[in-house]
């Protein structure tokens, strides 16, 4: 007999009991579909023991690692506190530590939380202001032992966030933010695979996190093509920082994208998507991530999926503004 | 091997779940890449319609499903009205062959597959 914990609640389920089961049996509101781990609609995660494996069968191993499970055929061997996948808000307690203009309109901000926390370059945090006001941020540097987290924020003319950031917040002030969520992040286990990432403006900063991840944490051996898109030079932010790395990594390399006009022969003048996507024509066996502007992403990733790629294995990020 | 010589279901016969998984992507690749029936797939929720097709090929494989006419017949409603007809299911189901042709499924199994899948044309085509 084990117990499921499902918000404050706590429920026995019996043998051989899924989740889904003991928790509709309870009268709990949990999404389902076909009850047979096929449409994926009853998506969990545990926020404890991980669930058994066979629960897990066809999710992305990105989703796998952070113990996301099918209630539909979990059935626990552990007790298990359970969350579907909207329900997990509660909030860090950080401080600013630096605050850096990497562009006349992209700021790094670096943030020191109080305590260890579980992350993955890539994944996003929602940094809260002290009113209330939420903007959601990619991580773009790699799990340290200081609790470090780094942010690429753009300021836009109105943003009430980034302009806030911009204007008043100051080194030292304190700054709430959620657990790291989303699943555009490096994956560990397949060294040789090639990487295709595809980004725009700030949706830089998770493939940077990406690619940092990939080459100095897991000495990534396949090759790695990132392609990073602006409309003018002023855009392309991490340009020094990212031609550094190709000369220190053999098989990195980095395209700079101009869909404005282009003047200086070191950039490609075009969209990074559609350059990306005729570089590489054949996609079959890459692992791809797009970030950026939603309209970019969507159709990215129906390109890179025509052009071969599985669809496990396009992770993407779209921004909103 | 044919259906007559086990009592495997069609479903196992074909290897289940990871049969569906291996045949999702290249099925619904092979539809997105048909130009006759492209249209009706423009801007798309990719992820969402991978998942519906999932479960289109779980049922088609005679696998378990919860398949409901009337849903059927309510998601297709807004292409019919703009001209899905016999043509674009006789399509799909082309497509459908051809992945299993490509996953070395034999031809016995893929006739009973296409029956199945035959049962849903009505539904589809709001008739």
């Amino acid at each position: 007999m084990t117990r499921i914990k499902f918000g404050e609640q706590f429920f026995e389920a019996e043998n051989n009991e899924t989740v889904l089961n003991t928790l509709l049996r309870n009268n709990m509101q949990v999404p389902y579909g076909c009850k047979a781990g096929v449409c994926q609609c009853c998506l969990m995660r545990s926020l404890d023991n991980a669930p058994p494996e066979k629960s897990q069968v066809g999710l992305k191993d990105t989703q796998q690692k952070q113990n996301y499970f099918l209630a539909c055929l979990c059935e626990t061997e552990d007790d298990m506190t359970v969350a579907l996948l909207n329900n997990e808000t509660s909030w860090l307690d950080a401080e600013v530590i630096e605050k850096t203009d990497l562009s006349t309109n992209v700021i790094l901000l670096k943030i020191k939380a109080k305590e260890p926390l579980a992350f993955i370059a890539g994944q996003f945090v929602n940094l809260r202001r002290n009113d209330g006001v939420i903007r959601s941020y990619s991580i773009a540097n790699s799990p340290n032992s200081e609790h470090e987290l780094a942010f690429h924020i753009r300021i836009l003319p109105n943003g009430k966030f980034s302009r806030w950031v911009a204007d008043e917040l100051t080194i030292g002030m304190p700054l709430s933010f959620s657990h790291a969520q989303g699943d555009c992040h490096y994956v560990a286990g397949q060294n040789e695979q090639p990487l295709l990432l595809i980004g725009t403006g700030t949706g830089l900063a998770p493939l940077y996190g990406i690619l940092l991840d990939a080459l100095s944490m897991h000495n990534h051996q396949g090759e790695i093509h990132l392609f990073h898109g602006s409309r003018d030079a002023s855009g392309l932010y991490l340009e020094e920082k990212l031609i550094a790395l190709t000369q220190k990594y053999s098989n990195f390399h980095y395209t700079a994208c101009l869909s404005g006009e282009v003047h200086d022969k070191k950039y490609t003048p075009g969209r990074a998507n559609d350059i990306a996507l005729q570089k590489v024509p054949n996609t079959t066996g890459w692992r791809v991530y797009l970030c950026g502007q939603p309209e970019m992403v969507l159709h990215s990733k129906r390109a890179a999926y025509l052009q071969g790629a599985s669809l496990k294995e396009i992770y993407a990020d779209a921004f909103l503004s | 091997m044919t259906g007559t010589t086990t009592n495997a279901t069609l479903f196992e016969q074909l290897g289940g779940a990871a049969a569906v998984d291996a045949a999702v992507d290249i099925f619904y690749r092979k539809v997105l890449a048909d130009e006759r029936i492209d249209r009706f797939f423009e801007g798309v929720d990719m992820e969402k319609q991978a998942a519906k097709q999932k479960a289109f090929l779980t049922m088609a494989f005679g696998g378990p499903n919860n398949y409901n006419g009337q849903d059927m017949r309510n998601a297709h409603a807004k292409l019919v009205k703009i001209g899905l007809d016999d043509s674009h299911f006789d399509a799909v189901v082309e497509n459908l062959a051809a992945t299993l042709t490509e996953l070395g499924v034999s031809e016995e199994l893929i006739k009973q597959v296409a029956a199945i899948a035959e049962t849903t044309r009505a539904d589809v085509l709001g008739k």
